[in-house]
């Protein structure tokens, strides 16, 4: 018999409201060990606000309030006292490019400089070896000191990849990455998350179903606040079909 | 083909040019006085300009001499003014902005910030004698003469910080969050450097109210008259504001070149401590980009 792979991430009866508004409505679902698991749905289907529950986000945000259950390393992220520390095991990567205004090299350590790192000989190693590992580092490697905000919007997604990364996370929660970014940039980046999956567990949100497919190992479809499925992606599109609605959506036809 | 204007186009024009010739006009209007008031300042100084006026004391009340005491005071003011209204200030925006709650205290206090920056000088000049001369016994002195500027300027501080610091993208915070940064981090690293400039305009405005303002220090600290130097915070002062009221209005006989220079140095010294906060202000715009 084999070893069932280990759960990164368990939730249970997850909600999310704003204000009276609610907008995700009791979600189950795992995150495996060393998968990526692709999050695909309609806009306000709540893909969003299940990455923002994840890590605590609604602790800075005044309207927003969870209920549930959310599980890390099978222990409950509540019971972290320093919340701070527990961030840093979650990197995460937003839609729009937000590079810090400040060098590239200070927005890649930040964070190590947060969890206390204060000798160059290692920060000029962590910044190194992150933005390599989000290739970036042969475009940048002869400008660390200038401003992050002004390179390109493709390079700008990759240091923030490589910013999440200087975390030395375990979850990466990237939240449709590609939508500022052009198709040869986002094949690069597509590259580079296949590559990290054997150290992380990657948390893919995307609006391409098609990315969905190339990258995730299993998928779930959110559809109003709800879970539809979860199966191994490719089983959305080819196999028997588990639910019409996500097989009309990957193939186009919802609506 | 050639593009061929129509009636809507032209009238369009037409509008566009009246609308941009009006406001340009509203434009010039408004440095006309600035132009108008200095240009009669220098006129009416010119014929006792010399560099004494700046360096001496005044003599015989006024009537001769310069005004060495009053615009040392002015900037000892100033300089008290500032040290007391700009962290307090910014401490209570960066608060206001990044930790209070938003909940009806909050609220009751936003509205009192706003009330306050409306109270009139003299109301505060009262307040500063029953506070800083009496209660706290400062007597008339340049501290409690400061203290009740700062008071006054205080409002102006809060509201241009958190204006500067509520212009910076609630992105960056998140991103910063995201990252385990704590509030502080977050305010330390990246919001507070990236507002400094507008923390700056703050500044700017309570330089200038502190130094032209007369009622707030008249019965706090400022003298009309005084044989010596202020040797420390303790010791009334003479003032800039202050020296042009007493001379334009209880002292009779001053020459009327000693009333207008006098008024110009105090206006110079404004424009100076401005332009010199402004040019600071657009050396960092220049390395802020994002």
């Amino acid at each position: 018999m084999v070893d069932a792979p280990a759960v990164k991430l368990s939730v249970e009866d997850l909600k999310v409201s704003y204000g009276s508004e609610t907008v995700v409505h009791g979600i189950d679902l795992e995150v495996r060990e060393h998968e990526i698991f692709g999050v695909i749905g309609p806009a306000g289907s709540g893909k969003t606000s299940f990455l923002r529950a994840l890590n605590r986000m609604d602790e800075l945000d005044p309207v927003m309030s969870v209920t549930g259950t959310v599980r890390f390393n099978g222990r409950d992220i509540m019971g972290f006292k320093n919340v701070y520390a527990f961030r840093r095991r979650i990197g995460v990567v937003f839609p729009l490019p937000v590079g810090l205004p400040l060098t590239v090299y200070e927005n890649v350590a930040f964070a190590p400089r947060l969890a206390g790192i204060k000798s160059k000989a290692q920060l000029d190693e962590i910044v190194e070896r992150c933005l390599r590992r989000a290739a970036l580092w042969d475009e940048v490697k002869d400008r660390l000191q200038a401003l992050g905000s002004l390179l390109s919007g493709g390079q700008q997604q990759r240091l923030t990849i490589a910013r999440a990364l200087s975390q030395d996370p375990e979850v990466l929660l990237l939240d449709e990455f590609s939508i500022a970014v052009d198709p040869v940039t986002t094949m690069r980046i597509e590259d580079v998350l296949r590559e990290l999956k054997s150290e992380v567990t990657i948390i893919l949100v995307t609006n391409l179903v098609q990315q969905a497919r190339r990258l995730a190992d299993r998928t779930a479809f959110f559809l109003g606040g709800r879970v539809v499925e979860v199966s191994v992606t490719e089983d959305f599109f080819t196999g028997p079909v588990k639910d019409q609605r996500t097989r009309d959506y990957v193939e186009g036809r919802f609506g | 083909m050639r593009f061929q204007a129509t009636a809507l186009n032209q009238r369009n024009r037409r509008i566009q040019q009246a609308v941009r010739t009006l406001f340009g006009l509203m434009t010039l209007l408004l440095i006309v006085p600035v132009v108008i008031i200095l240009a009669v300042l220098v006129y009416n100084w010119a014929p006792a300009i010399s560099l004494e006026f700046l360096t001496a004391a005044p003599v015989d009340q006024g009537r001769a001499g310069g005004i060495f005491p009053a615009i040392l005071g002015t900037v000892w003011l100033v300089a008290v003014a500032l040290l007391a209204s700009v962290p307090l200030g910014v401490a209570a925006a960066v608060y206001l902005s990044e930790y209070a709650p938003e909940n009806w205290f909050t609220r009751l206090i936003n509205l009192a910030i706003i009330n306050l920056a409306g109270v009139p000088s003299i109301v505060h000049a009262l307040f500063g004698v029953g506070a800083f001369v009496v209660f706290a016994g400062m007597g008339k002195s340049i501290l409690a003469a400061g203290l009740t500027l700062a008071i006054m300027t205080l409002p102006v501080v809060i509201v241009a910080t958190k204006e500067a610091l509520q212009a910076v993208p609630q992105a960056f915070r998140v991103a910063c969050w995201n990252m385990g940064a704590t509030r502080w981090q977050t305010v330390s690293k990246v919001v507070l450097p990236n507002s400094i400039s507008g923390i700056l305009t703050g500044v700017i405005l309570v330089v200038s109210r502190a130094a032209g303002e007369t009622a707030p220090i008249m019965f706090t600290g400022a003298v009309a008259f005084l044989p010596f130097l202020p040797q420390s915070v303790m010791d009334p002062t003479m003032a800039m504001a202050y020296h042009l009221f007493y001379i334009s209005t209880a002292a009779t006989g001053v020459p009327d070149e000693i009333r207008y220079g006098t008024a110009l140095v105090l206006i110079t010294m404004v424009l100076l401590m401005n332009a010199a906060s402004i040019a600071f202000r657009a050396h960092l715009r220049g390395k802020k980009k994002w």
